[in-house]
């Protein structure tokens, strides 16, 4: 037992790491059954994905970057799902009253769990990038694939950047909302009501360049970007990731914990 | 040591906590009773930092809950067994809180041992467990970091009276090798055993508290009994004191039992007996304090102020 010791001495044991707790926040991300079928789909689908190209894609197009993308399909769906998951599920399980009960700092938190998914991310990238080598080989033996072996660390850096950003759109998604459903449900519809409207209304064309992110994003996954848009990947980034994000965390430190 | 001074916390249009102070000593163990909805899980709440109180302060060993670099290791605490994953395992459960709190893998094992739950019971998902089950889950949970503290609302609810004797043991043990408990019941009789010192609490403030030979000896008039029993009805209303007949050949008065024996002598009453009235059980105090009825009224003094039971 810890004998009683005077106010200073409440400074030791030293906090947790930000290292130590993201290393809990990986393993709870993995650690239950949903979240494991949920990581274990994302992985089927950069599989199943391999086929579609080999017999769908035009042989000249089979590039090894062109395997690489479509093996990021689930990720860039799923994920997110998984980052909201994350955060919800603290308040539907309410596992948010031991969570900050033993660590009363909140945003310290948040912080684990967006490096934790972004350590996610970055594997899904690695397992993705190995599937594409394997599916590009299959191709090449079978005499399917004739494109490009060339994937330059650029796109595969901007590939793990859209993965961690979706993810990270995901947690600020959950963060916001604190309730699964509400925040998976406008995850999802948000942008394809936003793409609609940006596509009937003709005075919304010029701001959904910038704000949209189905159009922000999916330029980066284009080769050759060019400074605007980074510009407007970023501008409907502070939006629709930032925003969210900082209000949540907002909401998370003044939230009564139940 | 747990020191609460002036807690209020008030909701839009509710205040579930108004003025709450007392202090839980090193080596005791308090019980923190009251009916449902008094305000004892938000004041517990409070004490932990999960609540921001609208006035008032908390203090644990000294320094405000979320001072504490790493809380669990000085404090555990049980807010809500029903409050975990249940799609993890207990182990895992566990095996998380070591991991946050930074103490050896090994402490699982043993604090699953120490709250009885098998190691086959630790493999299966929270989500299959019984509220007993989870109470003990969560009982290992706060012990994990090894804590002077513990802070646990509830934790005899859905324990079997072999569990609930069990948890008696391990409290008195706690608190007799020099740990401060505070926990939380809405059954007196749960606690009534293991507790030294009892807050009550009831519409959001505190009813009456002190140690529990305090309360139980709190004076409710006097009893006295006489040869004649009529001839001291009238010799007390003579003295202007009201007496009721205690069924049993008794009377008890509101008085005190100089002015009862004075006015048994100036009528020339033989008395048989004139005693200090015994508290009526703790039972009795407890439902009086948070139920209080005005037939109930005069019967039980005033709690005393509490700054003289501190």
């Amino acid at each position: 037992m810890t004998a009683i010791t005077a106010p200073a001495a409440l400074l030791e044991p030293a906090r947790p790491s930000l290292v130590r707790l993201t290393a809990v926040e990986l393993r709870k991300m993995i650690d239950t059954r949903s979240s494991r079928w949920l990581l274990i789909i994302i992985s089927l689908v950069a599989v199943a994905m391999m086929p579609v190209v080999l017999f769908a894609v035009p042989k000249q197009d089979q590039t090894l970057l062109e395997f690489f993308t479509a093996s990021q399909v689930g990720v860039s769906i799923l994920l997110p799902i998984l980052g909201i998951l994350a955060v919800t599920t603290e308040w539907s399980q309410r596992t948010a009253l031991t969570t900050f009960t033993l660590v009363p700092e909140r945003p310290r938190i948040l912080a684990a769990k967006l490096i934790a998914g972004s350590v996610l991310g970055a594997l899904f990238a690695c397992v993705g990038l190995a599937v594409a080598l394997i599916a590009r080989t299959v191709g090449e033996l079978m005499g399917r694939s004739d494109g490009s072996w060339s994937l330059s660390p650029g796109r595969f850096g901007v590939t793990v950047l859209l993965a961690v950003v979706m993810l990270f759109m995901g947690i600020a998604f959950g963060t916001l909302f604190m309730n699964s459903p509400l925040a998976i449900v406008l995850f999802l519809v948000l942008p394809i009501v936003w793409s609609t409207l940006g596509g009937m209304i003709s005075k919304l064309k010029g701001p959904a360049g910038w704000l949209d992110t189905n159009l922000t994003l999916t330029a980066l996954t284009e080769p050759g970007i060019t400074g605007e848009e980074w510009a407007r990947a970023g501008t409907s980034l502070a939006v629709w990731m930032l925003l969210p994000l900082v209000i949540g965390t907002i909401r998370l430190i003044k939230r009564e914990v139940k | 040591m747990i020191s609460v001074e002036n807690l209020t916390k008030r909701y839009r249009e509710v205040t579930a906590v108004e003025n709450v102070s007392f202090r839980c000593e090193p080596g005791t163990v308090t019980g923190f009773l009251g009916p449902n909805g008094a305000g004892k899980s938000t004041t517990m709440r409070m004490i932990c930092g999960l609540t921001p109180p609208t006035t008032g302060t908390a203090t644990v060993k000294g320094v405000p809950y979320r001072r504490i670099s790493n809380p669990g290791r000085h404090v555990g605490v049980l807010l809500d067994a029903a409050a975990q994953h249940s799609g993890r395992t207990g182990r895992e459960t566990l095996a998380l809180t070591a991991q946050i709190l930074g103490v050896d893998q090994k402490r699982v094992g043993q604090m699953l041992d120490r709250v009885g739950l098998s190691t086959k019971a630790a493999k299966r998902r929270v989500g299959g467990y019984s509220l007993g089950m989870r109470q003990r889950l969560g009982i290992a949970q706060a012990l994990l970091g090894d804590p002077s503290v513990l802070i646990l609302d509830e934790p005899a609810n859905g324990l079997d009276p072999e569990g609930i004797h069990w948890m008696r043991s391990m409290l008195r043990d706690f608190a007799d090798r020099g740990g401060t408990v505070l926990l939380s019941s809405h059954l007196l009789l749960e606690v009534e055993a293991v507790a030294d010192r009892f807050v009550v609490i009831a519409g959001g403030r505190v009813a009456a508290q002190g140690a529990k030979d305090e309360l139980l000896t709190q004076p409710t008039g006097v009893v006295v009994r006489a040869l004649d029993g009529a001839a001291l009805q009238s010799a007390l209303a003579q003295a202007g004191l009201s007496a009721r007949p205690d069924g049993q050949g008794a009377f008890v008065v509101d008085a005190p039992a100089e002015a009862v024996g004075r006015a048994a002598a100036a009528t020339g009453t033989v008395l048989l007996e004139l005693r200090q009235a015994s508290g009526g059980g703790l039972e009795e105090l407890f439902l009086s304090l948070i139920n209080p009825s005005p037939a109930d009224a005069p019967t039980v003094a005033a709690p005393a102020p509490q700054e003289t039971l501190r």
